[in-house]
């Protein structure tokens, strides 16, 4: 078989294009934080209901990709961003966006669990407390459906007042997952959600994910090639700040067509 | 450090000896104890020493132990300054804490001879070591020469606390050891505090209830106790008249004769409003007035009859005193008292030191207006201080863009708490007692002018200029707390959808707050102390009301107050006798102590209380 040796000059597509619909489209996203430049003109299309992976060596930007979707790279002095990026046709970047409302339609799962310190209830429904919900009856009902929505209800229904610190670390992110879906998003970013975690916690996030799957529109970033093959639809590549291979998983571990994706997914680098 | 050593070279040493010389086998064999382990090898005698030096060579260098290998040197200056920090904090506390405690304990009182002839009684407070100059020793008789020449030409010389200070001038006397003939503890002597003139020390003569004179013979202890605490009835209901009652209708007349004024300014003397105002309050101040009268009348009737309760006294030289008897607070034989008693007298003196208000220019009696002070304004500067410092601290931490800029300001702020603490006293001054209560004064207060209401120092400005000072400590401590709230929690709560203020107020912030209390009250407890700045706006010796009372509006923030810090100071080196205010300024010290103590403390139990709340179990 014919690989584009190294790096080729613009990204490799394998996606045919919208078994699902898309629902989030980059265009010419190129991202600088202050005189370095982290994202060069990457153009991606994901898959409303499916999951989709960012696979790639540390720093090659799919943690500043995935933040860059809601925004979160705001926070950073200095933050520089050309290109579009569409979410349902509708630009994020473009200044009538409300960030904060953005924000709103999209859940985020950190890399370390990052429970809030309070009750288990509380960190449940904050999405909802911040919009400004209070009525008893909506939080008992989202806190029910996000905890079991997240496998986690069996194990805290009789503690939701407890505070959320005393959970373990596995049950902690379960927590953050939770909290992340409380107020039904479009969109749930995960940002390595599992590093932090044992295998056994890592195989109910797994689990989780898939069952997550159709619900809503996933995007994960890690660094474990297998967890990416396991739980995503579609996979892309990255390396150096740029969009390498973007394809169905099975296409991408089994047969890349860039020599470096090869590379990488069999352990020869990264 | 020397076992450490000795076990290092000889462990190092019986390790190698298989594979050592023979020579070195047998020597070792000589002595049966260097086989049975290292214990026992630790206390070979120093003879067998040269025979390990010869298998020095085979450690490695750098495995022997050398005085400079581990940092050792510096092991004592570094141990040694941390032990004289502990030391000094040490005796600072308990050179505080012995004085002040012992200071209301009523000692025995000593009658003693002199050899002039003369007699003197007293409470011993010290003793001291001192040498008699050579033209003093040649007027003592030769005995008392030798005697001090066998002591290397030291004598002995005790301090009595002689009271009676209307007799004698003095409250103090030094009597040197060599002029004493006798030493006596007679029953019959008093220990009596009084309202004037501090302490008398003597015996009871008589005593005059109204004409009826009831000598020494038929005078008991518990009659003489009822008689006195009727005099002390009168006397706390004449104070109550004249301060009270007497001082609410001067308050109302000098609010009448404002409000007067107030109109006369606005409409002008001529207008209707005016005249129809001065004819009410001059009615009410008629009547007001008129109850002036009564009031004093009754006072004064109250006064005469209370001068008719006499007690004479006489000191140990047979001076006699005659004087009313609700002049005396206290009274003891303190010569016949039990433990208990004593431990009676000692608790009622705590109580009047904290619940009464100071007399004889603030030498004796209580400090209750002091501490109320104290409280008062710690508190206002607290509420001043924390939304202040906290909001601040929040800008520079979460809004500002860090850069060089918020850099400088960072530093400038730290520096404002190194500025000497009379600065600011001269910035409250200044800027808030001057210009801003000046202008409040000529706004809200015309009618009172020229007598300044908020224009002059306060507790208000005191408060705002503590609260200056302490601003800094503030602004880092927050600082510094809310630094330390994870940046994930701040990511992950907006990430929620959640505002920046959102994001403050229900995560920042909570979270922060064991810290932010901690800067709090450190900062309380610094303004709490703090008499400097104080000086120069409101503090005062003698403040003649409580800044809060039962009067409109309660909470009288343009008032001087009293303060704990100046009060030491003002005992210390403003009062008629020093060695007199001594013992009262360790108890205030001591107090002043306690107070910040207390409330450190209760810091320290309010931020575990929070920690345990925000940090449970982590992971």
């Amino acid at each position: 078989m014919n690989r584009i040796a190294d790096e080729p000059n613009s990204t490799v597509y394998h996606v045919k294009g919208g078994r699902q619909g898309a629902l989030l489209i980059v265009e010419n996203f190129n991202l600088w934080y202050g005189p370095t430049q982290a994202l060069f003109d990457v153009n991606m299309t994901v898959e409303k209901g499916l999951v989709t992976a960012l696979i790639g060596p540390s720093g090659c930007g799919k943690s500043t990709l995935l933040r860059s979707i809601n925004r979160m790279n705001d926070l950073i002095d200095g933050l520089v961003t050309t290109g579009k990026m569409l979410l349902d046709g509708a630009d994020i970047y473009s200044p009538e966006i409300d960030v904060i409302g953005l924000r709103k339609a999209m859940g985020m799962v950190f890399q370390k669990p990052n429970p809030f310190p309070m009750s288990i209830a509380d960190n449940v429904c904050y999405p909802l407390r911040v919009e400004g919900i209070n009525d008893k009856k909506i939080l008992q009902n989202t806190i029910e459906s996000a905890l079991k929505s997240a496998a986690l209800w069996d194990e805290v229904s009789d503690r939701l007042q407890g505070n959320a610190l005393g959970l373990s670390g596995g049950q902690q992110q379960r927590l953050c997952i939770a909290r992340a879906i409380a107020a039904n998003p479009e969109v749930l970013l995960m940002d390595e959600p599992c590093s932090a975690l044992d295998p056994v916690a890592t195989a109910k996030i797994e689990d989780l994910i898939d069952e997550l799957r159709g619900q809503y529109t996933i995007m994960i970033v890690t660094h474990n090639m297998q967890q990416a093959a396991r739980v995503s639809d579609n996979t892309a590549f990255m390396y150096l700040g740029k969009l390498i291979e973007y394809g169905e998983t099975s296409r991408i571990f089994t047969n890349p067509k860039v020599a470096k994706t090869m590379d990488y997914v069999t352990g020869r680098f990264g | 450090m020397h076992d450490e050593r000795d076990v290092f070279k000889i462990e190092a040493q019986t390790t190698e000896a298989p594979h050592s010389s023979g020579a070195t086998l047998s020597g070792a064999g000589t002595d049966p104890a260097s086989q049975s382990g290292s214990n026992s090898v630790r206390s070979l005698p120093n003879a067998d020493r040269p025979k390990a030096s010869e298998d020095r060579t085979k450690i490695k260098k750098s495995m022997v132990w050398d005085f400079k290998s581990r940092g050792e040197p510096f092991l004592w200056p570094f141990g040694g300054a941390l032990v004289i920090g502990i030391f000094m904090i040490i005796g600072f506390l308990v050179l505080i804490i012995y004085n002040g405690i012992l200071t209301f304990y009523p000692g025995p009182i000593e009658v003693v001879s002199l050899r002039d002839g003369s007699v003197l009684a007293g409470e011993l407070t010290r003793l001291e070591r001192f040498r008699p100059s050579s033209k003093d020793l040649e007027q003592l008789p030769e005995e008392v020469q030798n005697q001090i020449a066998a002591q290397k030409g030291f004598a002995t010389r005790q301090l009595y606390h002689t009271g009676n200070f209307d007799l004698y001038d003095e409250d103090y006397r030094w009597i040197s050891n060599f002029d004493i003939t006798e030493v006596t503890r007679p029953t019959d002597i008093f220990f009596l505090e009084r309202m004037e003139w501090g302490p008398f020390i003597g015996t009871i003569k008589s005593l005059d209830l109204n004409g009826r004179i009831i000598s020494k013979g038929d005078l008991t202890l518990d009659k003489l106790r009822r008689e006195q605490q009727e005099a002390a009835r009168r006397r706390n209901l004449l104070h109550y008249l004249e301060r009270n009652e007497i001082g609410a209708i001067n308050y109302y007349l000098e609010k009448g004769r404002l409000e007067l004024r107030k109109l006369e300014l606005r409409y002008g003397a001529d207008s209707p409003t005016y005249q129809e105002a001065s004819k009410d309050i001059n009615n009410d101040a008629v009547s007001l007035e008129s109850r002036y009268q009564d009031l004093s009348k009754e006072a004064a009737g109250i006064r005469d009859n209370d001068e008719r309760y006499t007690i004479t006294l006489a000191d140990v030289a047979g001076r006699e005193k005659t004087m009313k008897l609700s002049n005396i607070v206290r009274m003891y034989p303190a010569n016949v008292l039990t433990v208990p008693q004593r431990l009676g007298v000692y608790f009622s003196r705590w109580r009047e030191f904290l619940t009464q208000e100071p007399r004889e220019a603030n030498t004796e009696g209580g400090v209750l207006p002091a501490i109320f002070g104290t409280f008062c304004m710690t508190i206002l500067m607290a509420v001043a201080v924390a939304p202040f410092g906290v909001v601040a601290a929040l800008y520079l931490r979460e809004y500002a863009k860090q850069g060089r800029l918020v850099s400088l300001v960072r530093i400038c702020v730290n520096n404002l708490a190194g500025v000497p603490s009379i600065v600011y006293g001269v910035f409250g001054l200044g800027f808030l007692a001057y210009m801003l209560g000046t202008t409040i004064d000529n706004i809200f207060f015309p009618e009172r002018l020229p007598t300044p209401t908020f224009g002059t120092g306060g507790l208000l400005w005191a408060s705002l200029t503590l609260a200056l000072l302490t601003v800094p400590v503030v602004i880092v401590a927050t600082e510094e707390a809310l630094a330390a709230v994870p940046q994930s929690l701040r990511e992950g709560s907006l990430a929620c959808g959640a505002s920046k203020w959102q994001t403050i107020k229900y995560i920042v912030l909570p979270r922060a707050m064991p810290g932010i209390m901690t800067g709090l009250i450190l900062a309380m407890a610094r303004g709490a102390g703090e008499v400097a700045p104080l000086m120069l706006v409101g503090v005062v010796k003698m403040a003649p009301e409580l800044p809060i009372d039962g009067l409109f509006p309660y909470l009288h923030l343009e008032r001087s107050f009293m303060h704990l810090g100046f009060h030491i100071y003002d005992l210390g080196f403003q009062s008629r006798n020093a060695e007199a205010a001594k013992p009262m300024v360790y108890v205030t010290t001591l107090l002043l102590i306690t107070l910040v103590f207390v409330m450190n403390i209760a810091s320290v139990m309010l931020r575990n209380r929070l920690r345990r709340k925000f940090f449970a179990g982590h992971f």
